[in-house]
């Protein structure tokens, strides 16, 4: 196996752990994790999208220039991308301060509940309920209100 | 139901990178604006970090509206956590391994930040990556003792300096007659720490904006109260 292509498997492998760390887990920490390896993979995608084999950084060193020289354009994206993104999960990392504080849970079907909850006691509505769903679930809503 | 429906979508996303991945050319790709701006750069901008002209030079305003991402991240995360109350508990102060630690790597990583920041257009590395170190060094004493804290009045003036700096460097090649944040003033020898024109005065400023921003969301983060 060349190096290539163990690396374009690395990064999407590490979008594929990133999706299913968002998409299956309920808490919010480890959705915020998942979100941090999916940018991780892509970062890494980016960069290998113009990947040469032995291609030497684009620096000029003692005005020395380098035979094959690797392309520049992707390692400029993924350098601001990668600073941003630290920026993009301290920001998410504090939401999911104010949620535990607010809600004193990081389970997101729990605190999707309670908003429900919250938002039907303001409007002095019912919680939002299927037509079709069993009498057994609606009086059970409803008991809870 | 929402489990199974879940790990449908992951087969699916499954099935797909892995089509993608059989019809990828895997390395040896040649790279169209790579080739032409690793043969050119050294003459138009006259850095020899070729990835710092390509920052600066060629998509100067890109990296200006990621800075704007950076500030807006910066900005609402002091917004979402809001100010500490008065009476609030703080951590005890951290482990004598950690305290003498951040006062030995508080000097340290000042002086690797700037000269990374001040070396951008020469070496790997530039005003982004020495922002963060020039943040971590000021970080990492909040982390040590939880009650001294960094002044946030202080770390905004420097911020907004920085990015006023940015852009009037861009607006001042506007003045000389040369699109937004075109590289001006001598190109200099190549390879020496005064080359590349305005490019290592972009960085000062894009390092100040980066660390300010990230040292104040950190310290905002580390400060908000532990809940009860």
């Amino acid at each position: 196996m060349d190096t290539g292509l163990i690396l374009y498997v690395a990064a999407f492998g590490l979008i594929l752990i990133g999706s299913a760390g968002i998409v299956l887990s309920s808490h919010l920490v480890r959705i915020i994790f998942g979100i941090a390896l999916l940018e991780a993979g892509a970062n890494l995608l980016l960069l290998l999208a113009t990947y040469r084999e032995g291609a030497a950084a684009p620096i000029i060193v003692d005005g020395r220039v380098p035979l094959t020289m690797a392309d520049p354009v992707p390692q400029a994206l993924v350098l601001t991308a990668i600073v941003i993104g630290v920026g993009i999960l301290a920001l998410a990392l504090s939401l999911a301060l104010r949620v535990q504080r607010a809600y004193g849970t990081l389970d997101m079907r729990e605190v999707r509940r309670r908003l429900e909850q919250d938002i039907a006691d303001e409007a002095g509505i019912d919680m939002p309920s299927s037509a079709d769903a069993p009498q057994a679930v609606i009086s059970r809503q409803e008991g809870q209100a | 139901m929402q489990r199974l429906s879940s790990a449908l979508f992951l087969l699916g996303l499954g099935v797909l990178i892995a089509a993608i991945l059989g019809t990828m050319q895997l390395g040896n790709v040649s790279p169209l604006a790579g080739d032409a701006i690793n043969a050119a750069a050294a003459d138009q901008v006259g850095a020899a970090n070729f990835v710092t002209a390509v920052v600066l030079g060629y998509r100067g305003f890109d990296t200006l509206l990621e800075l704007t991402i950076l500030f807006t991240a910066a900005t609402a995360g002091g917004l979402v956590l809001g100010k500490r109350r008065k009476d609030a508990r703080r951590d005890p102060d951290s482990g004598f391994i950690l305290r003498a630690g951040a006062d030995l790597f508080f000097p340290l990583l000042l002086v690797v930040g700037i000269y990374i920041i001040l070396h951008g257009h020469l070496t790997p590395g530039g005003g982004f990556q020495g922002g963060v170190i020039l943040a971590a060094a000021f970080f990492i004493p909040i982390l040590a003792r939880p009650g001294t804290s960094l002044d946030h009045r202080l770390v905004s003036i420097i911020e907004g300096l920085a990015g006023a700096g940015f852009i009037l460097i861009g607006l001042l090649a506007m003045l000389a007659g040369e699109e937004f944040l075109t590289p001006l003033l001598a190109k200099g020898q190549l390879g020496t720490l005064l080359s590349a024109g305005t490019l290592p005065l972009l960085y000062i400023a894009v390092g100040l904006k980066v660390g300010s921003e990230l040292a104040g969301l950190l310290a905002h983060l580390s400060e908000t109260e532990a809940s009860d």
